[in-house]
């Protein structure tokens, strides 16, 4: 087995279960109730599926500049999805959405307050 | 003045990484460019302690592990209740934000927004609304699992 090979396939690997984790999310955002849940579909192709998608083309890449590039993409991603993801959530909250298919003791303390 | 000049090191650093290319020509628009950007900070007001922490070191290679095993674990279980396999229960819970600095609050919120299941949705007098996929997850968040992961003595604007 030499060195290339294993980087194919530990790409390929990397690679599909990043594009799993994507359908998932994307099966997430049509399957869950309402806005606040489908938040967190999202969450998983923020997160794991860009990591594994960007490590299996750094495999790719190897040693070089490409690399180190992968990386910062990562980086800017991880660092602005979540400020994404509240201004989001923090507006639909400001605009008086609230959150469905809440325990019922939950919804209704929930259901008086008009923020 | 120390702050500027990290920044600047930092900046050319990230230049030479993105560019490449390391001719006089490229390098000199290079230096051009990270000067007019210090220059443009300068200007803003935003090299501070809160836009440029580097005062934050070793403490947060180990938060972030951890919050990287956190994340691994919650992508998984989202996923599953996703596709079915566990139930989705939706809840909206008050956490007392009883961190000292306002950076502090803002990693403690980042950090629990990039969880997949739980994500921050509004700061009002001291408390944080988070809305949680799970029961456990937001059992988990009450119990202060996440702001136990915080690094102590984070300096930054106080409230």
């Amino acid at each position: 087995m030499n060195l290339d090979l294993i980087a194919d396939i530990t790409t390929a690997i990397l690679v599909s279960f990043g594009c799993f984790l994507g359908i998932i999310g994307g099966l997430g955002m049509h399957r869950l109730g309402d806005f606040y849940s489908r938040l967190h579909a999202v969450g998983i192709t923020d997160t794991l599926c860009s990591f594994l998608i960007l490590s299996g083309l750094a495999f790719q890449a190897g040693l070089t500049l490409v690399t180190v590039k992968l990386i910062l993409v990562f980086l800017f991603l991880f660092f602005t999805s979540p400020t994404a993801s509240f201004s989001l959530a923090n507006n639909a909250w400001n605009w008086g959405l609230k959150p469905e298919n809440l325990p019922v003791e939950l919804a209704e303390s929930y259901e008086g307050d008009d923020s | 003045m120390k702050l500027t000049a990290s920044l600047s090191l930092f900046l050319s650093a990230l230049w030479l990484l993105l560019s490449g290319h390391y001719d006089i020509l490229l390098i000199s628009m290079g230096v051009a460019s990270v000067l007019f950007t210090i220059y443009m900070s300068h200007r803003m007001k935003i090299i501070d302690d809160e836009g440029h922490p580097i005062h934050l070191k070793g403490q947060f290679f180990k938060f972030w592990f951890i919050l990287s095993g956190k994340i691994f674990t919650s992508n998984i279980d989202v996923a599953l209740r996703i596709l079915g396999v566990k139930p989705i229960q939706p809840q909206l819970i008050k956490l007392k934000l009883d961190q000292d600095s306002d950076l502090s609050k803002v990693i403690y919120a980042n950090a629990i927004t990039l969880t997949p299941g739980s994500a921050s949705l509004h700061i009002e007098d001291g408390y944080l609304f988070v809305h949680t996929i799970s029961r456990e997850g937001a059992e988990e968040l009450l119990n202060g699992d996440m702001a136990k992961l915080i690094p102590k003595g984070i300096t930054g604007e106080n409230q």
